[in-house]
């Protein structure tokens, strides 16, 4: 870790230092990461984990107190999909009781009132971070049998300008035995900002989650951010990411196939322009037999942008009969972008069927010109080409309100941006 | 004026001259056909017509309507009224048959200035453009040319242009990998165009599509030149004689 990279993570274990008295929930577990995280400080290059998505952008930058004005929230609020249906909103990692609206029948309280903090895997210095920082968070949980219906988390990053602010929210998801819930995420901002988030998920025996992220974070910010998803036996995961990105940003999904029989799709696409970094990380753990996992990840990458899949698939030796498929696609728009893809298969178990894949390229000439041929003009004709790409995960999106949020983001993609 | 005037053209494909001083004149409301043996230019003569990039114009001028054609975008060109039925159309994975016509049709229908077709008068259009081709309306939700068959991807063509509507259709060997059965739902789609407001240059290797739709003239295309020009009987000598001599013709 460089100096500077150095200071930066000295920067929040002081905050640390400053807040401990005051953090919620119990002590221990904070204890523990906080020195956890000092002695391994930020993720630099050399850590296999973080060899294609480098740091060093949060080198020196000494994040300070949450503090956000009131018309940035009401600005950024009007540029959230409008929904009229159960809402919880962030603003900086902090719940606004007074805007959101809770649904029936699930039950829902702040993290900040309900800290629960021993889930988490200790998987690596920024899980530490938010579990060392953690002030608030959704805890959701849907009881057994029960249709949670579709819940909307709205998180709003305000950076004011001089003033660069981290947050860390801890989110917690339970769904018990056969109940359902479809949760879709949206994170927008405004601003420099770190946004550190880490949602666990435990899903009971038939559970159906589907989850649903749209990560368009500010063009200055930094999204490093965790889910964490133990699946029962038969319970499914559904999900999809659309990231258009942050000036860095790692998402990381750890599943933990733990229950015979669950099903997992984690499907995510990438819009990268500028000089956006963004990484997928997965690690996908099948402990128990005949379990399914589904990951499909494309990027769509412009100007110096820069995005990275990294997806392991670890079978244990009880794991028989799993079922592990993985593929990563990239389009390059210009001679600058770049994607690096890293597939792990670990297989412990010998009946099992697990593959992966990568391919990169351009829009096909032959497909341009056969659409100009019939009249469509060129942008246009690019336009509908990188939509098709995306059509397989895209329009496998079952929740028809979030497909359609979704499909709304990547249709204004194009609008400022000629390809 | 004729519809179309080709003076001269040449033209290569990765470096290799393929078109070598073509001549051609197409008066609006007449259909030609263009025959040749293989490797006479014919497919390279119809991609420098529709505009393809990466065939190199090197010399000569080509007008339709009396624009320059050859300065204008692809998408141009299609708006003006010029439609090429792919010899080999392109699959379009992810891209729905319905959506695609749809973005076309209005594409050039903004282009000539007319209004756009919203979604129920488009398939009321496209229905019956269908059914005139003996074609299921279950091809409108397949993706563009995705599992097609080789007819069918062939019908698919025809179906574009009878909605499209061009002044001027180039047909490349849409005739190879039909049955007979197919040939003439083809042949009744172009046939169902033909009046004073309509030509095409219909590309073909065999005779056989010309039993179908009758053409005005015939021309040879052989080493990159037209090397003869004749009536309906030309084709049909050209079957008994086959291409052999007109090489040396060319030279």
């Amino acid at each position: 870790m460089s100096a500077a990279l150095k200071q930066t993570a000295e920067g929040f274990s002081a905050r640390y230092q400053r807040l401990a008295e005051l953090l919620p929930g119990p002590a221990e577990p904070r204890r523990r990461a906080a020195a956890s995280f000092r002695a391994r400080g930020l993720p630099d290059t050399r850590d296999e984990a973080w060899r294609f998505t480098n740091l060093r952008a949060l080198e020196g930058t000494l994040f300070g107190e949450v503090d956000e004005r009131e018309d940035a929230v009401r600005a950024l609020l009007a540029r959230a999909p409008a929904t009229d249906g159960p809402l919880l909103l962030f603003a900086n990692g902090r719940f606004r009781a007074e805007r959101s609206l809770l649904p029936r029948g699930v039950h829902v309280a702040s993290f900040a009132a309900e800290p629960v903090l021993d889930g988490a895997p200790d998987v690596g210095p920024l899980v530490s971070l938010n579990t060392m920082l953690a002030e608030d968070g959704a805890v959701i949980s849907v009881p057994a049998g029960a249709d949670g219906g579709t819940l909307v988390l709205l998180s709003l990053g305000v950076g004011e300008a001089g003033n660069p602010i981290a947050f860390h929210p801890r989110h917690l998801v339970r769904l018990g035995a056969g109940a359902r819930l479809a949760l879709i995420e949206i994170a927008l901002g405004d601003g420099v900002y770190l946004h550190n988030p880490v949602m666990e998920v435990a899903l009971g025996e038939e559970a159906r989650f589907e989850h649903l992220r749209l990560q368009k974070e500010s063009p200055l910010a930094f999204h490093l951010g965790s889910l964490h998803v133990a699946l029962g036996a038969r319970a499914s995961y559904e999900g999809f990411s659309l990231v258009t990105g942050a000036r860095l940003a790692r998402n990381e999904i750890h599943a933990d196939m733990a229950g015979a029989g669950a099903v997992l799709t984690a499907n995510a696409a990438q819009l990268l322009d500028g000089t956006r970094h963004a990484d997928i990380t997965t690690v996908v753990r099948h402990e128990a037999p005949g379990c399914s996992s589904r990951q499909t990840v494309k990027n769509v990458i412009t100007g110096r942008a820069h995005g990275v899949f990294q997806g392991k698939i670890a079978v244990a030796r009880a794991a028989q009969k799993t079922d592990g498929y993985q593929m990563n696609q990239a389009l390059l728009l210009s001679d600058q972008a770049a994607v690096d893809s890293k597939p792990e298969l670990e297989i412990f178990a010998d009946d099992v069927k697990c593959s992966h894949g990568a391919t990169v390229g351009a829009l096909d000439p032959e497909q341009l010109f056969y659409l100009r041929s019939r009249g469509v003009p060129r942008q246009q004709a690019r336009a509908i080409l990188v939509r098709a790409f995306l059509a397989e995960t895209l329009d496998a999106v079952p929740h028809a309100w979030g497909r359609a949020v979704l499909e709304n983001e990547v249709d204004a993609w194009w609008k400022d941006r000629p390809l | 004026m004729a519809l179309l005037e080709i003076k001269g053209l040449s033209a290569k494909v990765a470096g290799k001259p393929i078109l070598r001083g073509v001549d051609l004149s197409l008066p609006l409301g007449e259909v030609h056909a263009i025959m040749g043996p293989n490797g006479s230019g014919k497919s390279t003569l119809a991609y420098v017509l529709a505009g393809r990039e990466d065939y190199e114009v090197t010399a000569g001028s080509v007008l339709f309507e009396g624009q320059d054609l050859l300065a204008m975008d692809p998408e141009a060109r299609a708006a003006a009224g010029l439609f090429l039925a792919f010899q080999y159309p392109v699959e379009l994975p992810g891209v729905g048959n319905a959506n695609f016509l749809r973005t076309a049709l209005n594409a050039v229908r903004r282009a000539r200035g007319e209004p756009e077709i919203d979604a129920v008068n488009f398939l009321k259009e496209a229905r019956g453009a269908l059914k005139r081709l003996s074609m299921a309306d279950e091809m409108l939700k397949r993706n563009v040319n995705v599992g097609f068959s080789g007819g069918e991807k062939k019908r698919n063509e025809v179906f574009q242009m009878a909605l499209l509507k061009p002044r001027l259709a180039i047909l490349d060997e849409t005739d190879s990998g039909l049955d007979i059965d197919a040939l003439k739902i083809v042949a009744e789609g172009v046939n169902a165009l033909r009046g004073p407001g309509f030509s095409a240059l219909v590309i073909t290797h065999y005779q056989r599509l010309l039993e179908h739709i009758v053409p005005d003239r015939v021309h040879v295309l052989a080493e990159g030149r037209i090397v003869r020009t004749g009536g309906p009987e030309l084709a049909k000598s050209l079957e008994v004689s086959g291409y052999a001599g007109l090489a040396a013709e060319a030279a």
